[in-house]
């Protein structure tokens, strides 16, 4: 197998990326660390309102709104793919509950049917579009290149004044930064990402409890004046944004990895939903450092990496959780109720 | 932000010249579709004919499965079957280099990989197998939901895929593997390996629905039935999804990993629209994934650049779509103009009664005429209503409009209908009164609901009940058959009529 998985070699796995190519290690890090806080949070909802799969869906279906949107605007920029995506994301909603709605074909089929139809009608979109100077390429459309994200940096040139105030900034006079006297900032995708999980989070922030309390008790919320399908279409629209924020990174099937990988595991390490957001966030950052060594050492695609490193801490967490892990159950085992929440 | 093209996209076409390929079948340089379609049809390429022979085993085979995975509610576990077989095909094609010379001296040889069916079919199962183990394992012991267990399972054994996927590719032969073909699928792919294999698979499947079919059926509807005469309903399951990834398997090279639950899924959930019996469900879904299956085959060999998956499951999504819309019992359309038309009909019925009544209480014959006025007055609407209600009954020829339709004169099928409604009515009022003792003033709304839909049987069986009564609980004469049947009295006495206008 020695030529299939490569060597193990300390230096290149482990020391290299953070001195010899840490200007790319960086960059790598830190979008994979963005898209995974940013799935993950979203995710942490879809698992509480169990829909988890709808979010599959939505993962799929917003290829067509980027096929359509590209098509249209014969361009890669990103406002016309977003507001395709956004389209996609709400049409595949409320196609989904118009077909459960309406017939008696029930909620599990009408996800997948919709969601295939509009990945099918994507898929032939892009590859009639192949002619063309702009390209759409579908298989990396699936799982994406987060290697590529920092060939191309968004520069400002200082003027003298605020290079003498950069030059006195620690992390920002290295190299990684500053070249001469030309201030690098970021790639434009992490910029774009920082800026979509910087507007999700302040959302997450702004309308806590409207997603409290429809996550958990529709009912109560309706009482309350809580509209709960506005609720409900919004997060679709807001994951719709954040999934093709994160297509070209990680591809449309990863993407669910990231939505449901932390917030799983949080679940099983806590009960209350701030320290799970805490958990979430610890493993995005994990599993995005973990996943770019894994990948440096596989020499495998990057993003396949972080989904594979965040399984392995959720199998970690399975086995060796507090209250609910496997390791417990088989030293201390009682005829508990998994489902039974412990006080505090 | 750049108005131009990102780096991003244009470094990623450059350095995977394997992505965008198409998946197409034969060479076509004929220019008529007419000449395609007759090329296609009358198998000439070998390539077509396993093509199309593919795709009308995989229709049958998933046609089958997918009838119970849509009626078990289990949809969504055969898509995350789909997607856990990814590292399963990625390691049966990587042991295909694994030479072993003796119990345990393996060698392995990047050169000596090959495309071996029958090793990544036995890749794939196990690979479907341990996802599905995965799943339950998490459903037992932690309160992780089904559907967050499925979604995770599904994207992390489809990581480890994309792993060793692009791993696969930085081989020497990782070019020639064809292996990356089965995201999308490509029929142009299938040789006699394939096709034996995929026989083989569908014969067991058509073997054991069939031999099976009534403890499948029982399981699938009534589960606690299955568990109280002793029917091993755990055994069943699983056996239903190792035929599921064994389906799933063999459809993977036509269809593509990301699109065979569509398969699946689209024409059982078609066929589910059309009937309420099972056999019948079967038949239909088998028939309409050999249809989309043929039909995607088709379409991809007359237009070479579009992988073949995503036409078949287009081809199948047309379907459920004509059945969504246009079902005979279940159609979205259909249920509307039956809804619409039934509305229509009491609207008629309602204002027909409402002419007799205006005549009975002015103690007029059948052959008097009721004023527009009259009308608009007892039916409580305006003039505009009356009109518009009145020209409908017109339209039918239940009445005839004189004097600029200021005068409603009613036909003898409009009097015999208009009877009808109201004799059911009376009788029904009758028939709660006496024999379920429901108070008079409690009786009038449930007739006006049931009157319209009692047939002649029970009207008859209500009469015999009620002994021929001519009165209802309010003192009104009950309009007997002989009213209703009776040519238009045109010039006997109308006292003579039993149950008309007779005081109280």
């Amino acid at each position: 197998m020695s030529k299939f998985i490569p060597e193990w070699d300390w230096q290149r796995v482990m020391i290299d990326p953070w001195t010899y190519d840490l200007a790319s290690t960086f960059w790598i890090v830190l979008m994979g660390f963005l898209i995974a806080i940013a799935c993950g949070f979203i995710g942490n909802y879809l698992i509480l309102r169990r829909m988890a799969l709808v979010g599959d869906a939505i993962s799929h279906s917003v290829l067509p709104g980027i096929a359509i949107a590209f098509l249209l605007a014969n361009s890669l920029n990103t406002l016309p793919m977003f507001i395709g995506a956004l389209g996609a994301g709400i049409v595949t909603t409320i196609l989904i509950e118009l077909i459960h709605k309406k017939t008696r074909v029930k909620q599990d089929s009408a996800i997948g049917i919709v969601f295939s139809s509009l990945f099918a009608m994507g898929i032939i979109l892009i590859s009639l579009s192949q002619s063309g100077s702009v390209h759409i390429d579908s298989d990396c459309v699936l799982y994406g290149e987060i290697a590529f994200v920092s060939l191309d940096m968004v520069e400002t040139e200082l003027s003298p004044a605020a290079l003498s105030v950069v030059k006195g900034i620690p992390l920002l006079n290295s190299s990684l930064f500053l070249q001469e006297t030309t201030l690098m900032i970021a790639p434009p995708p992490v910029i774009r990402m920082a800026a979509v999980t910087a507007i999700t989070l302040l959302l997450i922030r702004l309308f806590y409890k409207e997603l409290l309390v429809t996550s958990f008790d529709p009912g109560l919320s309706a009482s309350l004046g809580i509209n709960a399908t506005v609720m409900h279409y919004a997060l679709m629209g807001v994951l719709s944004v954040i999934i093709v924020s994160a297509f070209e990174a990680v591809g449309a099937i990863l993407v669910i990895a990231m939505l449901i990988l932390p917030g799983a595991t949080a679940s099983l390490l806590a009960y209350r939903l701030p320290r799970m957001f805490t958990l979430t966030a610890l493993h995005a950052a994990l599993s995005s450092l973990l996943g770019m060594h894994l990948a440096t050492w596989l020499d495998c695609s990057h993003a396949g990496a972080m989904v594979v490193a965040g399984a392995g801490l959720f199998v970690l967490a399975w086995v060796f959780s507090p209250s609910q892990g496997l390791l417990r159950r088989w030293l201390h085992p009682t005829l508990e109720d998994p489902e039974t929440v412990p006080a505090g | 932000m750049a108005n131009r093209p990102t780096l991003l996209w244009l470094a990623l076409l450059l350095a995977m010249p394997l992505c965008g390929a198409a998946a197409q079948i034969g060479d076509v340089s004929e220019s008529s579709v007419a000449a395609q379609a007759l090329r296609f049809f009358s198998f000439r390429d070998p390539a077509v004919r396993f093509a199309v022979a593919g795709s009308v085993l995989l229709g049958i085979s998933c046609g089958l499965l997918g009838c119970f995975i849509v009626v078990r509610k289990m949809a969504l576990v055969g898509d995350t079957l789909s997607h856990a077989v990814m590292p399963g095909v990625a390691l049966g094609f990587l042991f295909s280099g694994v030479t072993a010379s003796g119990l345990f001296d393996w060698e392995f040889s990047v050169d000596a990989i090959t495309k071996n069916p029958a090793l990544i079919f036995g890749g794939a199962v196990v690979a479907g197998v341990l996802g599905t183990l995965f799943v339950s394992l998490i459903r037992q012991n932690t309160k992780i939901k089904e559907d967050t267990a499925l979604g995770l399972t599904l994207s992390s054994f489809f990581a480890v895929g994309i792993c060793l996927l692009t791993m696969i590719q930085k081989l020497p032969t990782g070019n020639q593997s064809g292996i990356d073909k089965f995201m999308f699928g490509q029929a142009a792919a299938i040789g006699a390996d394939d096709i034996r294999l995929m026989v083989v698979v569908t014969a067991l499947i058509v073997a054991v629905v069939f031999v099976f079919y009534k403890e499948l059926l029982v399981t699938s509807f009534d589960a606690d039935f299955a568990r109280s005469i002793a029917l091993p309903s755990h055994w069943i399951n699983h056996a239903l999804m190792l035929l599921v990834a064994f389906a799933v398997v063999i459809a993977l090279q036509a269809v593509g990993v990301v699109l065979v639950s569509a398969m699946l899924i689209t024409p059982a959930a078609a066929a589910y629209l059309l009937t309420d019996r099972m056999h019948r469900m079967l038949m239909l879904a088998v028939g309409f994934g050999v249809a989309s299956g043929v039909l995607g085959a088709f379409v991809s060999f007359l237009q070479p650049g579009i992988p073949t998956g995503p036409c078949m499951v287009l081809g199948a999504s047309g379907v459920f779509g004509l059945a969504f819309f246009m079902g005979p019992r279940h159609g979205v359309l259909t249920r509307w103009w039956r809804q619409n038309s039934r509305s229509k009909r009491i609207q008629r019925e309602n204002t027909l009664k409402s002419l007799f009544h205006v005549l009975e209480n002015r103690e007029a014959t059948p052959e008097e005429s009721v004023s527009l006025r009259e009308l608009a007055e007892r039916r409580c609407e305006t003039l505009d209503m009356a009109t518009a209600q009145v020209r409908e009954l017109e339209r039918h020829g239940f009445v005839t409009l004189h004097e600029e339709g200021n005068k409603i004169l009613l036909t003898p099928p409009g009097w015999q209908q208009a009877c009808t409604m109201v004799r059911n009515h009376r009788l029904w009022e009758l028939y709660l009164t006496n024999a379920a003792n429901i108070a008079p003033d409690h009786v009038h709304d449930d007739a006006e609901k049931i009157e319209h839909f009692l047939g002649d049987d029970m009207v008859r069986q209500l009469e015999k009940t009620m002994r021929h009564a001519t009165r209802d609980p309010h003192g009104r004469a009950i309009p007997g058959l002989k009213d209703i049947h009776q040519p238009f009295p045109s010039d006997r006495n109308l006292g003579d009529l039993i149950g008309y206008g007779k005081p109280l």
